[in-house]
């Protein structure tokens, strides 16, 4: 979304197709919307997944469940948690045009994402130490270990994927750091920020049903 | 004041270049960019067809080995499913024509529009990488642990190459739900689009919520032979129906995606060369929406006999017949359109009414499959493959050719010869019953499906499906003359050679970059037949 | 959405919501509640999932076109989930056609 001349060389505050700003905004915030509607069927056949294996084998997934770590689960779910807040923030900020705050809570909302992949990798480097990795390598003590494979096929399938739209994400927010330094959000025009905020929001609401199904299997 | 034709400045001459052709915007530019890479690939994929029909003439498995034949039917479903069914209407006429008709100047997303076709092709190019470096044999289908653990064919660049066509599918489908919700005419409300805009809506709708589940599932494959994660493998407890499951809960409303489209053709014709309004308007417009609506929860009748537990095939044969009632309500509302109709039989025409013919007779048959009982007895024979081809060929593809044939003057700006444009469609109508009809006798008597020898007594059947298809790939190979001859020579196409309605042959042909002067405004219903003399440029 | 400003204090609001319930399904999940374990681990997550899509989305605040599209896709996964695991948990039942 840049600026475009007309023949006249006065610049629109709107793209060629679109007929004013406001179509400009509504499209692309539905534009959004629809994106984040099939990234939630592309989670969908995940969970269908999960959710199949998990019926036919409750313990066996309880107990390599058990082998995650939920304090660093939980850290990192109050951490993107609250990057969602820093997002939001951010998005107020452009919408009321204040520079400071928009780049603020954009490098925030970045650190935190950071803390929350950072912790994802020490959570990652524990199971490839401990021989939880799915393949040729993987060894578990007990009966059950190929149903605990296949959790923890899921645990990494699911994580990594979520994981890969979070690096795709902070990338989003670099972006708009950087135009938010030049200046370009204001009330007029503040569409990229709440779009991306979308994205965010969407990626935190796939952590907020990994968490429970991922560590807090059979913990009573 | 538009002008009626345009030897001036149109989107085809506006710029020159390769540069200006593959960094193009222009929705009309990408319908062209897509045309050429769809009938690359449909071209490919027909001679994976004439490789197996070959295969078929003698009941022995003379010509190919079993692995090889495996490969040839593999690549046959995957280049004409994924890279040719899927995005044809929509990629090629729907880009061309969707902003045409909402009276926009461009779809919402112009660049989102060229990424697609760059993932089309880069899709592409992983699947002829894998053609070329030894093929696939899994069947388009790609059951597991077959192709998970046992395969030893490019799998993995398949799989990734179906994993990225499906996100050109995906972004086709939200550019079109943005731009028919926010970028239509001032007066064009819902109720007054084309019926096309209304199937490609519905198609759009089964774009975004279903393609991303074939996206995971095949990445899930690549993964599973790639990195371990074993969520197919047997070993580890994987359930292959649940593969299924999630193969067919995309592939099942998949085939409406590629049935929709040529539906929202046919409507378009069957008013024009009827000189009528559509019968039923409302629910045409509705019964696309059901069509999508319900295509989502019938998948299971591909799992009868794969050991889904009886209660869920129940349920799924149920609510598959339901999913029939919409297409029939379709094609009482086509026919009672063409009542009465002052009848034109051009070419565009005769596609529209073998599309009518031959989508109700593949429909029919479907519900043969639905039946549990009598599933049980075809599943996985020729009678399958003759349902769907009917559908696909008989209906899909002739909806897309006649689609090709009635907007080809606005494409162009080119008239196309009549005379062999009917010849052909009537060759293409006689070659696909002569190749098709003996698969649902053969299938019936127990010809399987995916074997390339067969009983002795089959080879009949067999030899006419073969003799069929010699005829209709002359059918299909007779338009690339008189089309590219037309480029050149055809008459020049005033802007509505057709007197219809329709904001698109408001425009000259070729349209120019911008498609409107100015936004038009919409005072009336659709296919308002008969046309005003000074409706008629 | 088009305009519409949400106070940075609602914002605080929601989050400290967020973080109660976080906190309640850690609780429920070390807390022996029978069949009612699952029930509780997955509303806690919708309620969760519910107020970052009505207030950090804006979806409170959205035309209705929006609110269909959110349904629509949970609605789809849900058939996806429900129809399948209908074949999953029946299997056995009455056995496989054709047999």
């Amino acid at each position: 979304m840049s600026d475009h001349g007309t023949a006249e060389g006065h610049a629109l505050d709107h793209a060629h197709q679109f007929d004013d700003a406001e179509q400009q905004r509504d499209a692309s915030t539905l534009g959004m919307w629809v994106f984040v509607a099939q990234e939630i069927l592309f989670f969908g056949g995940l969970f269908t997944a999960y959710t199949v294996y998990r019926s036919a084998h409750p313990e066996a997934f309880a107990h390599a469940s058990h082998h995650l770590d939920i304090m660093l689960g939980g850290f990192n779910t109050v951490v993107l948690i609250a990057s969602s807040l820093t997002m939001a923030l951010a998005v107020h900020a452009a919408q009321l045009g204040k520079r400071g705050g928009q780049v603020l809570f954009l490098l925030l909302t970045m650190a935190l994402g950071s803390v929350f992949l950072g912790v994802k990798l020490i959570e990652y480097g524990h199971k490839f130490h401990e021989g939880f990795v799915p393949g040729p390598n993987f060894t578990y003590p007990g009966s059950e270990a190929r149903y605990a494979e296949m959790f923890f096929s899921l645990y990494f399938a699911m994580t990594g994927l979520h994981a890969l739209h979070m690096v795709i994400g902070i990338g989003i927010l670099a972006v708009l750091v950087a135009m938010a330094l030049r200046g370009r959000f204001g009330p007029a025009y503040y569409t990229p920020v709440e779009v991306s905020g979308l994205y965010w929001h969407f990626v935190d609401i796939v952590w907020i049903f990994l968490f429970p199904l991922l560590y807090l299997i059979g913990r009573h | 004041m538009m002008e009626d034709t345009t030897r001036g400045t149109n989107y085809l001459n506006a710029e020159y270049g390769v540069k200006s052709w593959l960094l193009t915007t222009d929705h009309k530019r990408i319908a062209m960019l897509y045309l050429i890479s769809v009938t690359a690939m449909a071209t490919l994929g027909g001679l994976f067809a004439l490789f197996v029909r070959l295969e078929l003439l003698t009941p022995a498995g003379d010509l190919f080995q079993s692995d090889t034949y495996n490969k040839l039917f593999t690549m046959h479903g995957i280049l004409m499913v994924f890279f040719f069914l899927i995005p044809s209407v929509p990629a090629v006429l729907g880009n061309f024509l969707v902003p045409m008709m909402v009276g926009a100047r461009d779809l919402a997303f112009p660049r989102i529009n060229l990424l697609s076709w760059y993932l089309y092709v880069i899709g592409a190019a992983f699947v002829l990488f894998a053609l070329f470096t030894g093929g696939v044999d899994t069947g388009w289908t790609f059951y597991t642990p077959y192709s998970t653990s046992y395969a030893n064919t490019n799998v993995i660049p398949a799989a990734l190459g179906i994993f990225v066509a499906g996100f050109s599918s995906i972004l086709t489908g939200l550019n079109f739900i943005v731009t028919i919700h926010r970028m239509r005419a001032p007066g064009l409300t819902w109720f007054r689009l084309p019926l096309f805009i209304w199937a490609h809506y519905a198609t759009s709708v089964i774009q975004i919520l279903g393609t991303p589940v074939i996206a995971i599932t095949i990445l899930l494959v690549a993964a599973e032979r790639s990195l371990h994660l074993g969520i197919f493998d047997p070993k580890l407890g994987g359930d292959p129906v649940l593969f299924q499951h999630l193969f067919w809960f995309y592939s099942h409303p998949a085939v409406y995606i590629m049935i929709l489209p040529s539906m929202g053709v046919t409507s378009e014709i069957i008013t024009c060369f009827s000189r009528k309004s559509i019968f039923g308007y409302s629910f045409v417009a509705a019964s696309s929406m059901a069509i999508a609506v319900l295509g989502f929860i019938v998948w299971g009748h591909h799992l009868f006999v794969s050991g889904q537990s009886v209660y869920a095939a129940f349920v799924f044969s149920i609510l598959s017949f339901l999913v029939a009632i919409p297409s029939a309500v379709k094609v009482f509302n086509w026919t009672a359109t063409l009542y009465k109709g002052s009848i034109s039989l051009d070419a565009p025409m005769l596609y529209a009414l073998g599309f009518i013919g031959l989508f109700t007779i593949g429909g029919l048959t479907g519900l043969f499959l639905s039946t549990l009982g009598t599933d049980v007895h075809v599943h996985d024979t020729y009678f399958v493959v003759a349902h769907f081809h009917y559908i696909m060929v008989g209906g899909a593809i002739m909806g897309y050719l006649g689609g090709l044939h009635f907007w080809w003057p606005k494409m162009t700006g080119r008239m196309y010869a009549e005379t062999p444009a009917k010849v052909s469609a009537l060759i293409v109508f006689i070659g696909f019953n002569l190749t098709f009809f003996p698969q649902f006798i053969v299938g019936y008597l127990g010809m399987p499906r995916r074997y390339h020898f067969y009983p002795d007594e089959f080879q009949v059947l067999n030899v006419m499906s073969t003799a069929g298809a010699s005829i209709l790939g002359i059918g299909y190979l007779l338009p690339f003359f008189y089309f590219f001859w037309s480029l050149r020579h055809g008459a020049l196409a005033p802007a509505n050679p057709w007197k219809a309605a329709g904001l698109e042959w408001k425009t000259p042909s070729p349209p120019p970059t911008f498609n409107f002067d100015q936004t038009p405004i919409v005072r009336e219903e659709a296919y308002a037949y008969p046309l005003r003399e000074a409706e008629v440029v | 959405m088009s305009g519409h400003v949400v106070s940075a204090r609602s914002y605080f609001a929601v989050f400290l919501a967020l973080m109660v319930f976080t906190a309640l399904t850690v609780w429920a999940a070390y807390t022996e509640l029978g069949p009612l374990n699952n029930v509780v681990m997955l509303g806690i997550a919708f309620i969760k999932a519910t107020l970052v899509i009505l207030f950090f989305m804006h979806v409170w605040y959205s035309e209705q076109l929006t609110w269909l599209v959110v349904t629509a896709s949970f609605a789809v996964v849900a058939v996806m989930l429900l129809l399948t695991m209908s074949d999953i948990l029946s299997r056995g039942l009455l056995g496989t056609p054709g047999s």
